[in-house]
């Protein structure tokens, strides 16, 4: 398998706060790599470097073979979209589900301009909402359906790389598992390569195939997801798993 | 959140019910509303419903108390003080509003870039804005009407030259709260030029703040324009205008006090009227 | 477990807007003296809403609109966000040492001690006993200990406590459970812990009342609610919560 996105010394520092230090990773195509890590450790600031929001003191990315420069062309931001983690943030208040989704699709000339409500439609039955929420406006919406429809937008481009930064930490239980069949039902379906980003190391389990450590803006781990969960091979990792509440029953 | 139900054509009729049932639900708002319509409106018929020319003078009855002639008298030059008051209104209300447009639309403009971009663009701009608020505004004002003649342009010009400033600092601090916003990080993400990032994300945004801080502004400019008026420095006679009612009638507070007072309470009665706007907005934006 | 006197009771809670619209439906719980009851749900299940109106601390626009809450001992609460629950212009000391101060009525001077030992207990560095430090130079763990000591201060016979986990690393969040637990052990107060972590719910409680819409629909003692759940809404909690594969052995591991 290739690979398809590489970040080769990455490192971010503000002022004397380094918040990644030396960070470099390989994406295996159509694999979901988790990032796992407590606060602080940078994995928010990764995520936002890859996107493209923030810029690198040092080092770079490569997107397959060419190197993404600082200021990316049109061409490049669409190939990489993320979904936020605060389903309250993350969609413009003012905004109308199908001005959000059609704003992607007019800016990279996805569709001609005669099938952008088409494809608007196709795109919120992908993740299960119905047509009528074109009109609608984000406050009308639960933090589910919020981030559903954050999910479309980052689809509505096509992008061959999708980071999730703890996209379901804010919502209930109930959603949680319904929102993580979804996203590798699509993961699948449009052949995507995923970041998967948080703090919860039973979603990580659910979704990853690939897991990586961080702390402190260091990587301290990467490995196979079966090989980390049963074979943890830092102290960091031992410490995090075990860290985490255990149900006191088997409940599967 | 629950999913309202969705039917097209009723739609829109919803929308506009919740509309007005917004505006009835706040009374600021409704009565603020209620009161600037009215003053509008008297001030658009002025030249329909006013009884007399205001400048017809009528030196066989000057300082009439109010009467049924003369409904609020006249003043020392026979002039009926009715019509004068109404036709003072459109020219204070006129330049009130236009004195507003470039001011606003400037400030908004700045404030935004101040905030979104931050950095040196914050730095210029704020070196702006913090050297201008240091003269106090009608210092500059007097100095642009000496420099200019008395009359409305000195007031057009002064306002242009530092009536953005309170939009600018306040939708600067908007902005760069709402950068911080994920929807703007999606929107960027995509790919989207700054440019279009302000104007399509932001803009919408910050207008609801903007509009409650112009009416209060609004409120402000018309107390400047009286206050001219009453300087001397205003508006040319015999173009009514409150100010210049004030300070014509003067010296005759003693023996014809409306010639003063009710022009006085005209103004007031404005001001309540754009504060309660301005206070019910800021309730209804609030509660959303 | 029969009841001879239990430390709260409540009886019929029906917590409300003005607009009739019933947050929290006819509520009834039980706490005996050393318990420990886990309320879990999810958001708008009203579980904060029923500990708050312990404390009677109700946002404003709720009311209480029947039933009745008998509290036989001393309440204290801690909070979701731990800095937010400090005032971020006192020192952490100071806060601690006036808390006991007004609670405990002793002398400035033996509260400040009270509170310094307090602090030690919860396992606070001892550099606070020299120079004191605003919540803003403390972690959130930290925080969280400083909060959990403002409310031991007040000698509580019930500890109410409102997600004090949710907002901390997980690391962090083990030792803070493990320090109420101790705690618990050594001071005998009860707990009503509210989270919408089944797993710490379980790992901490002997009992665990299930809300969802302002309803308990089901509770029982831990292991019997989690190994026979009658409600599906019971069933579907105990499903999504993640389970990890163990890990089979410790290795030698780098740092």
């Amino acid at each position: 398998m290739s690979i398809a996105l590489k970040v080769e010394n990455i490192t971010v520092s503000y002022g004397n706060f380094i918040a990644l230090d030396n960070v470099s990773l390989e994406f295996q195509e159509h694999t979901t790599l988790g990032l796992v890590g407590e606060s602080g450790s940078g994995k928010s600031t990764l995520a936002r470097v890859i996107a493209g929001l923030i810029l690198p003191d040092e080092g770079q990315i490569l997107l397959g073979s060419q190197t993404l420069s600082r200021k990316r062309s049109r061409e490049q931001h669409k190939m990489i979209q993320m979904v936020f983690q605060n389903p309250d943030s993350s969609l413009n208040p003012k905004h109308t589900i199908r001005q959000i989704l059609a704003e992607g699709l007019l800016f990279h000339n996805i569709v001609r301009h005669s099938q952008v409500e088409n494809r608007c439609r196709e795109l919120l039955f992908r993740v299960h909402l119905d047509e009528s929420s074109l009109d609608r406006y984000p406050h009308e919406f639960s933090g589910g359906q919020r981030q559903r429809i954050a999910l479309a937008r980052a689809l509505s481009v096509e992008p061959s790389i999708l980071i999730a930064d703890e996209p379901t930490s804010a919502l209930d239980v109930s959603v949680q598992l319904s929102m993580l069949e979804l996203l590798n039902t699509l993961k699948a379906e449009l052949n995507l390569t995923m970041l998967f980003i948080s703090h919860d190391l039973g979603v990580i389990n659910a979704i990853s195939d690939t897991v990586a450590v961080m702390r402190h803006g260091k990587l301290v781990e990467i490995n196979q997801k079966e090989r980390f969960f049963s074979h943890p091979e830092t102290a960091y990792s031992y410490e995090l798993l075990s860290a985490v509440p255990k149900m006191p029953i088997s409940n599967r | 959140m629950k999913l309202t139900q969705n039917d097209s054509p009723l739609r829109d009729n919803k929308r506009i019910k919740t509309f007005f049932r917004k505006i009835w639900n706040t009374p600021a708002l409704l009565w603020g509303m209620i009161m600037l319509f009215l003053l509008i409106g008297i001030a658009i018929l002025a030249p329909v419903i006013s009884p007399y020319d205001p400048s017809k003078q009528d030196l066989f009855a000057i300082l009439q108390p109010p009467s049924v002639k003369h409904w609020i008298g006249t003043d020392q030059l026979g002039r009926d003080l009715f019509a004068r008051l109404i036709y003072a209104a459109r020219t204070d209300l006129t330049i009130m509003v236009l004195a507003e447009v470039i001011p606003f639309c400037t400030g908004v403009l700045l404030g935004m870039l101040a905030g979104y971009y931050g950095k040196w663009v914050d730095t210029i701009i704020t070196l702006f804005t913090d050297t201008f608020i240091a003269f106090p505004f009608y210092l500059i004002v007097i100095i642009v009407a000496f420099a200019t003649g008395a009359g409305q342009q000195g007031i057009y010009i002064t306002f242009i030259l530092v009536g953005w400033i309170v939009f600018a600092r306040v939708i600067k601090g908007l902005s760069a709260s709402f950068r911080k916003q994920e929807w703007i990080a999606a929107a960027q993400t995509l790919g989207l030029p700054g440019y279009k990032i302000i104007l399509r994300h932001l803009l919408p945004n910050v207008l609801p703040q903007a509009i409650i801080v112009l009416m209060t502004d609004m409120v402000g400019l018309l107390v400047a324009i009286v206050t001219l008026g009453y300087l001397g420095i205003g508006i040319a006679p015999p173009t009514p205008d409150w100010g210049t009612m004030i300070s014509d009638g003067q010296s005759f507070i003693t023996t014809a006090w409306w010639l003063s007072t009710i022009p006085g309470c005209a103004v007031v009665y404005t001001g309540i009227a754009l504060s309660l706007i301005g206070d019910g907005l800021a309730d209804i934006w609030r509660r959303k | 477990m029969t009841s001879i006197n239990p430390i709260l009771k409540i009886e019929n809670l029906t917590l409300g807007t003005k607009t009739n619209h019933n947050l929290v439906s006819n509520v009834n719980l039980t706490v005996e003296p050393g318990e420990s009851i886990g309320l879990v749900g999810e958001s708008g299940s009203g579980k904060t809403l029923t500990l708050r109106s312990i404390l009677g601390l109700l946002p404003p626009g709720i009311k209480q609109l029947s039933g009745n809450i008998k509290n036989n001992g001393n309440c204290a609460m801690i909070f979701q966000n731990p800095l937010g629950a400090l005032d971020p212009l006192c020192p952490v000391v100071s806060q601690l040492a006036e808390v006991v101060y007004y609670r405990q009525k002793v002398t400035h001077k033996a509260s400040r001690t009270i509170a310094l030992e307090l602090l030690e207990s919860l396992g606070l560095p001892d550099s606070l006993k020299q120079t004191d430090r605003y919540p803003s130079q403390l972690s959130g763990g930290q925080c969280q200990r400083i909060v959990i000591a403002m409310a031991l201060a007040c000698k509580p016979s019930i500890l109410l406590c409102d997600e004090p986990t949710t907002a901390l690393d997980v690391t962090v969040q083990q030792q803070i459970i493990d320090i109420i637990k101790s705690l618990q052990r050594e001071l005998g107060f009860a707990i009503v812990f509210v989270t919408h972590n089944l797993a710490i719910a379980s790992s901490m409680c002997s009992r665990l009342c299930v809300m969802k819409e302002g309803k308990i629909i089901e509770q029982g003692e831990t292991l019997e609610l989690l190994q026979n759940p009658q409600n599906p809404y019971t069933q579907m909690l105990i499903h999504s919560v993640l389970p990890l594969p163990d890990i089979e052995r410790s290795v030698d591991l780098c740092p």
